[in-house]
């Protein structure tokens, strides 16, 4: 692993079936040392090893930040994905080893915050697990809404409500309920932080409404982790290391470059940390930038791409790496 | 002309630009003496503004130049009071109340807007949300640095710091939580010497 | 070893002094003749066996005089520790750090047992036996942070990390190159560092802020900064500049050796777990020029680089007018002989110094 992100050998102690869409794994220590705590919204990058393939996927924890037994995290199935999600649903057996990263949060709390306002959106309910116990711990303030599919695919939803009566709303989708976004945010006092995880569209429909009311941009957070997509192969020269390497279908530019032995950094592998931004020497043909680190400026220059999600169409590509 | 172009300077002293009307449901203006001009170009750029405005203004010295102006402009409320400090009370309170989304205009003194940004911020608005422009003086509260007092409406570099009497060189370091800039003793090295003070920006 | 714990003074009468020992491994922070900022950070995962790289937070021989010399400051101004009301849980995860670093480190020296959050501390250098619960503030006599870097050397700046910013939220500074903690308390990054001439325009801030934004948890990094200081002072702070300002006047021929000192700063950084924040402890160590100039390499070094450093530094740095004055002294411990490169001081390769 690379860019100062140590590795932690752990054992798959418990794999639950949380619905027909979501199951939850448990990582203890395999040397029994206590493992890092951390801060609510980080994420480990679960190493699977899948054969000949070496998958690195991130995925938020969701156990007690304080808790140093164990970490859990909570993987939906993506039928469609590039095998990640399916190798965790269908391979990975208590009693099996990996290796996850230490943890890195790219989605913490601001602890100045008067109020935290979560919203959540199906699988991005878990960052907020821990975050929540980390501010049940402190008798932080904060207020969850959840929105879901259905009472059987809205994971934890019952639990929260349980431990947390009055702070935590959920929403069922096939039950025609939805948050009232613009109410909800026109009664927030002053110094209350917003954080929204979910699906894209949720998350821009947040931003929006929060900016079409005023709210500063520093008070609104976000994490979406974008799988890298699918597409064309590509050939790519990496000048510094002097190789030329395929990025096959299903393959990220990182992974083509880990694959060819070339280090590069990284701490999210899903376009928004920033680390693993690569200067681009030269090109002919046109970018497929996916990720949400670059200004728009950059992505347009031809001179920056981030591999861990962003792809290439055309005859040459050379990179700085 | 009451606006002054400060010259560039280090990255802590803060910058000041222009009032622009933002999107909110509700909008706090507070302004002191030539301030009231930014205010009234506000109001004619956005004619829906000032019904959603609450307005705080000390003329100081400008005595009743503007306050019929600010006045026509109905705002949704206005005050008009004696200094910043009898002024902060009412600051405080009309804060405790208020709901995300709403925006921060100050415009006029260093001092006044410093004040001002400080009750805000605590208040929970992002420092970096609120608008700003400068107008009148460019006189300076400086905190001195060794026995903390802070000297207001300073106008002279060196100057005798109003608490503990040592003389003080003005630097462009700024504090936002002192909302004042700071001031360091100029003849620590040579006990005495102290040169003649100069108007600032002179 | 065990280490042997000077009693000294860092004011008045000054009797600091380095041993043999102490010279030797002391942070020599110039690799090459001359000087330029740079943001020169390494992984900070130990280093050779004795230097003060080797463990996560050094102990040495004047450890016990100066926290006594931080009680004498924090006694005459409170203001030199302060934490904004969110960054206790930071001062929470910098005592954990420093406790368990300490007593992994030093076993013969500090001992941490723990049950849960039944914490029992012992600090045999200070004779400091300390029961309390962990996350409970009304345990220990002062805050989290206070309590801790009362018992470690170096000040300390905690950062809070947020719109892609560091915030310094907190801190304890008593050991400070002449920046005020009350005055710079809650700035970012770049105003905290604005006074500092040219290396904004070199773009170093900006470079540096990214790699400490991504400095992770396991992962501490650490670089050198230095300055000069006339007597061994610690608390060279801008709050007590008017008493100290004019002890830079007495230097003269006879006792720049003596009297002037280089000051580095070993600067490290910790990603904080629970709170997310960032520690930038900035280690203070001092050294006269009369034992600078003990080691060929060091004399000749040293000589070069104060001669040629740019004004702008040398008035940054506070040492302009006494310039000439350190570049004779030093002139004298410069041969002209090449100088090998690192800032190791290769005693048994470089040569004596040539009549």
């Amino acid at each position: 692993m690379s860019a100062g992100t140590r590795k932690i050998a752990v054992t798959v102690s418990d794999v639950v079936k949380v619905n027909e869409l979501v199951t939850r794994f448990r990582f203890v220590p395999t040397d029994g040392a206590p493992l890092p705590t951390f801060s609510g919204g980080a994420h480990v990058v679960v190493e699977m090893q899948d054969g000949d393939v070496t998958r690195l996927n991130p995925y938020s924890l969701m156990s007690d930040p304080m808790d140093q037994s164990a970490y859990t995290i909570s993987v939906r199935r993506d039928d469609e994905g590039r095998g990640g999600s399916l190798f965790m649903h269908t391979k990975v057996k208590p009693g099996d080893q990996m290796m996850i990263s230490y943890p890195v949060n790219l989605f913490a709390l601001d602890l100045r915050a008067k109020k935290h306002l979560m919203i959540a959106g199906g699988i991005g309910i878990t960052p907020f697990l821990a975050q929540i116990k980390q501010l049940a711990a402190m008798n932080g303030n904060f207020e969850l809404h959840y929105s879901c599919r259905s009472p059987a695919l809205g994971s934890y939803a019952d639990e929260l409500t349980t431990a947390h009566p009055g702070r935590v709303h959920v929403y069922f989708d096939d039950q025609k309920q939805a948050i009232d976004l613009e109410t909800l945010l026109d009664g927030q006092p002053l110094g209350t932080h917003i954080y929204v995880c979910g699906p894209k569209g949720m998350i821009n429909w947040v931003r929006d409404k929060a900016s079409a009311l005023g709210w500063p941009r520093e008070a609104v957070h976000y994490e979406e982790f974008l799988a890298p997509q699918s597409g064309k192969p590509f050939e790519v020269k990496l000048a510094v290391s002097n190789k030329v390497i395929t990025v096959g279908e299903h393959q990220s530019l990182l992974e083509a470059m880990e694959a060819a032995g070339v280090d590069a950094p990284y701490l999210c592998r899903g376009g928004a940390c920033g680390q693993c931004e690569t200067d681009v020497i030269g090109y002919d043909g046109k970018f497929i930038h996916h990720d949400h680190w670059l200004e728009d400026e950059d992505k347009a220059s031809g001179k920056k791409i981030m591999p861990c999600v962003s792809r290439f169409e055309g005859k040459t590509l050379v990179l700085d790496r | 002309m009451s606006t002054f172009d400060f010259p560039p300077s280090i990255l802590s002293r803060p910058v000041y630009g222009r009032l622009e009307p933002r999107a909110g449901k509700s909008h706090m203006m507070i302004a002191d003496a030539e301030g009231a001009e930014a205010i009234l170009r506000l109001a004619a750029e956005d004619a829906t503004l000032m019904a959603k405005s609450n307005i705080l203004y000390i003329p100081g010295d400008t005595g009743d130049k503007y306050t019929s102006q600010l006045k026509a402009l109905k705002p949704k409320q206005l005050y008009v009071g004696p200094s910043y400090e009898a002024a902060v009370p009412r600051l405080r309170r009309t804060l405790l109340d208020a709901h995300m989304g709403l925006q921060v205009y100050l415009a006029g003194t260093e001092g006044l807007m410093g004040q001002a940004m400080l009750e805000a911020t605590t208040a929970g608005i992002p420092h970096s949300a609120i608008q700003t422009e400068h107008h009148g003086s460019v006189a300076r509260r400086v905190q001195c640095v060794h026995c903390k007092g802070i000297t207001e409406d300073v106008m002279l570099d060196p100057f005798q710091c109003s608490h503990c009497g040592l003389n003080l060189f003005v630097r462009d370091h700024y504090s936002r939580r002192l909302a004042a800039f700071q001031g360091v003793c100029i003849d620590a090295e040579d006990p005495g010497n102290v040169p003649a003070s100069v108007e600032l920006y002179s | 070893m065990t280490i042997q714990f000077n009693d000294e003074t860092f004011r008045g009468d000054y009797t600091f002094k380095n041993s043999q020992w102490a010279i030797d491994r002391f942070p020599f922070p110039f690799h090459e003749d001359n000087y330029m900022y740079s943001v020169n950070m390494e992984q900070h995962q130990g280093g050779p066996e004795g230097s003060v790289y080797e463990k996560r937070f050094d102990v040495d021989e004047h450890y016990v005089s100066e926290m006594k010399d931080r009680a004498q400051v924090l006694a005459e101004d409170p203001l030199r520790c302060q934490s904004l009301p969110h960054m206790t849980l930071a001062g929470w995860d910098l005592l954990e750090l420093i406790m368990v670093s300490k007593s992994e480190d030093y076993p013969d020296l500090f001992e941490l047992h723990r049950d849960g959050n039944h914490w029992h501390w012992i600090n045999k250098p200070m004779g400091i036996d300390q029961r309390f619960t962990f996350m409970d503030e009304t345990t220990l006599p002062y805050g989290p942070m206070e309590y801790i870097t009362r018992q470690t050397q170096g000040d300390f700046a905690v950062l809070d990390q947020r719109d892609d910013n560091l915030w310094m939220d907190a801190g304890m500074v008593t050991t400070q190159a002449d920046w005020s903690l009350d005055f710079d308390i809650g700035m970012n990054f770049f105003e905290w560092h604005a006074p500092v001439p040219k290396a904004h325009e070199m773009g170093i801030f900006v470079r540096a802020l990214k790699f400490l934004l991504n400095v992770q948890q396991g992962s501490p990094a650490r670089r050198l900064n230095w300055t000069m200081t006339v007597n061994p002072l610690l608390d060279t702070s801008p709050e007590n500049y008017h008493k100290w300002g004019v002890q830079k006047t007495t230097l003269t021929p006879e006792n720049v050796g003596q009297k002037q000192h280089l000051r580095v700063e070993l600067q490290t950084f910790f990603r904080l777990p629970r709170s997310n924040a960032l520690v930038f402890p900035i280690r203070c160590y001092l050294i006269a020029l009369e034992d600078v100039v003990s080691v060929p390499k060091w004399g000749r070094r040293l000589h070069r680089v104060i001669r040629d450093l740019p004004e702008e530094l040398a008035t940054y740095k506070g040492f302009i007018d006494n310039r000439p004055l350190i570049v004779d002294y030093l002139s004298k411990f410069d041969d002209g002989l090449a100088t090998s490169p690192g800032i190791w001081p290769d005693k048994d390769s470089e040569p004596p110094l040539q009549a």
